[in-house]
């Protein structure tokens, strides 16, 4: 166990005036033990800055440590981690045994206490079962456990995921996810874990770094990401349906952006005037979607449960943002900016 | 096959049957000419029923003791030529090719692409056009008359390079990344994960291989002067004295089976690997 030092971190793919600058500047502090998630849209560069922690990609600039080792000029198999992937990666030839021996096999591990490792794993995954299986006479499911078995046998100071969870189906995704938070119960091993699904965020992670374009926007624990939220497009980012990003808002401030989550909205006699324009009914809760009254072509969404009747279409409707739930973002910049 | 109405697939079965029969048919005869003595054969018409001089014909091919005016090579020493040879060849091949797929494919060095393009310019290159030269350097090497003269001037293969790389291309990149991580380093991993995947390709190119290396014969006619050193399908030829002269028929044509048991050998041994291969193949 250990814990990860990410210090300005850049990627660069090519070199002189065509280069590609991929991942611009990232530093993060991950403590020993802890689970973070690394989460952000496709091509934000989260895989890649997990490869580079892995040592399958070169650092172009800044430095990776583990523990108290610099591991930028370390291969992979040196810098005591293993990894998940997310088509599992498994030998296709070998038995679910000898997949999660082979590390170990190759470090010349006594072979009493490689197969006892093995059972050791195996059973916290429960996989006994299918030791002596190849891998295509699993599930896709059984697949990811055995990949996680891999992992696990290697005795690593960090796991690194790559987004493992997204080549199962709904329903094993959310037993999976379960599997992984009991595992990280058990066996407190700090982790990386690369998703672009924000419910797996929010669900796994001790603390997130939202990524979009190369940049870490935010770095907190799920419930300041969700509450204060530093950029726009973290704010935007987590939370489903995405927080409303209002310019023409009644009382808005100069120079910024009103958010305010479809959650935080409730109808009620006073507050914003909206002109209803769809409702989606979503069995417990509904969405109703409205344009200001005052003119603009801004949609709003609010939440709203059961207790209220549906507004009809065309109908004007209050809401009041709920005290403290408002957030403000700069115009240009995206920023945060605090209550006046 | 199953076609849709009867007619035709009684038909196609026809059809079949009828293209087997033509390939078949000169085989068979083949054999029965083996199984009678040579003036049954020079004279029409020769019975299509095997006759009662099996054994005779084929000990007398096996050892070398038959009549006539052709070479008496025994069969038995130039069936073990060809063997080593094709052997060695078919071996030889699908090592070397291996080993160029797997360089060009997972590393990058200077003059990679060269290298490449190299190979494949060999692909366009007639036998013909080289073999003056080839035998020029053979010779230069005093290889002339033995085996190593015989196989190493056919070991490399630009064809089973490809085939190989072609192959490797199709194994996903993670894997490669899973061994790393693991701790395998590339001649681990190509002994441990690569090599075992590509059994199948390594099958079907050792039939292939094994059967151009059996029937070798522009090559060995030229780099072999002595009997000892013949393989068995020049042994064949040599043994129909042209001209006036009386050729042994009975005994030819037992040669001529001979030679062809051991490539049929290989394929029918082969194709269970082969199917059980396809069968068991996904990744």
């Amino acid at each position: 166990m250990a814990s990860i030092s990410l210090q300005h971190l850049i990627k660069r793919y090519g070199i002189g005036k065509s280069a590609n600058q991929v991942i611009h500047g990232v530093s993060a502090e991950v403590a020993d033990g802890e689970f973070v998630v690394i989460v952000g849209p496709s091509g934000c560069g989260k895989s890649t800055l997990l490869r580079m922690v892995a040592g399958l990609e070169e650092i172009t600039g800044g430095q990776v440590k583990i523990g108290n080792r610099v591991v930028n000029d370390l291969e992979p198999a040196e810098r005591d981690i293993a990894m998940v992937f997310q088509n599992y990666a498994l030998y296709p030839h070998m038995s679910v045994f000898e997949n999660m021996a082979y590390g170990l096999k190759i470090a010349k591990v006594p072979a009493a206490e490689i197969r006892q490792r093995v059972d050791k794993a195996a059973a916290i995954l429960e996989i006994l079962p299918f030791l002596q299986r190849k891998p295509r006479e699993l599930s896709g499911g059984q697949r990811q456990r055995v990949a996680m078995g891999r992992a696990i046998v290697r005795q690593p100071q960090v796991f690194l995921f790559d987004e493992p969870l997204s080549n199962l189906d709904a329903k094993l995704r959310a037993q999976t996810r379960l599997e992984i938070q009991k595992l990280h119960r058990e066996l407190g091993i700090t982790s990386l874990f690369v998703t672009h699904d924000q419910v797996e965020a929010m669900t796994l992670a001790q603390r997130m770094m939202v990524m979009n374009n190369g940049v870490m926007e935010q770095f907190g624990t799920p419930e300041e990401v969700y509450n204060r939220p530093a950029t726009t497009f973290v704010a935007s980012f987590i939370g489903s349906p995405p927080m409303n990003l209002l310019k023409q808002a009644p009382d808005a401030r100069p120079g910024t952006i009103t958010g305010v989550r479809p959650e935080h909205l409730d109808i009620g006699p006073t507050g914003w005037a909206l002109k209803v324009e769809a409702v989606e009914l979503l069995g417990a809760e509904r969405l109703v979607y409205g344009r200001w009254q005052h003119g603009g072509d801004e949609v709003v969404v609010l939440r709203t449960d059961e207790s209220h009747t549906v507004p009809g279409l065309g109908q004007t409707i209050c809401v009041q943002p709920r005290p403290g739930k408002i957030h403000w973002f700069d115009t240009v910049s995206g920023q945060r900016k605090e209550a006046p | 096959m199953v076609e849709r109405t009867p007619l035709l697939d009684a038909l196609s079965h026809a059809i079949l049957v009828l293209g087997v029969l033509v390939i078949a048919f000169p085989l068979y005869l083949t054999f029965v000419a083996s199984t009678h003595t040579s003036s049954d054969i020079v004279h029409p018409p020769m019975s299509l029923w095997p006759g009662s001089h099996l054994i005779e014909n084929y000990t007398a091919a096996w050892n070398g003791s038959g009549g006539g005016n052709g070479s008496k090579a025994p069969v038995g020493q130039m069936m073990l030529v060809s063997l080593f040879s094709a052997l060695v060849i078919a071996l030889g091949k699908i090592s070397i090719s291996l080993l160029s797929a797997f360089a060009i494919v997972y590393f990058r060095f200077p003059g990679r692409m060269f290298f490449f393009w190299a190979i494949f310019i060999t692909l366009m290159l007639p036998v013909e056009v080289r073999i003056g030269p080839t035998y020029q350097v053979v010779a230069d090497l005093g290889m002339l008359n033995s085996y190593a003269g015989l196989t190493v001037p056919l070991i490399a293969s630009a064809t089973a390079t490809f085939l190989f790389r072609q192959f490797f291309l199709t194994v996903p990149e993670e894997l490669v990344e899973a061994a790393r991580i693991d701790g395998a380093g590339p001649m681990r991993f190509f002994k441990d994960v690569l090599v075992p995947l590509s059994s199948t390709s390594i099958a079907a190119l050792f039939v292939i291989q094994f059967i151009y290396g059996w029937n070798q014969y522009l090559w060995p006619l030229l780099v072999t002067t002595s009997e000892n050193m013949y393989p068995v399908v020049i042994g064949i030829k040599r043994m129909i004295s042209g001209g006036d002269a009386q050729t042994e028929w009975s005994v030819v044509m037992a040669t001529a089976i001979l030679a062809m048991l051991p490539p049929a050998a290989v394929v029918i041994l082969m194709q269970k690997w082969f199917v059980k291969g396809l069968v068991d193949t996904e990744k």
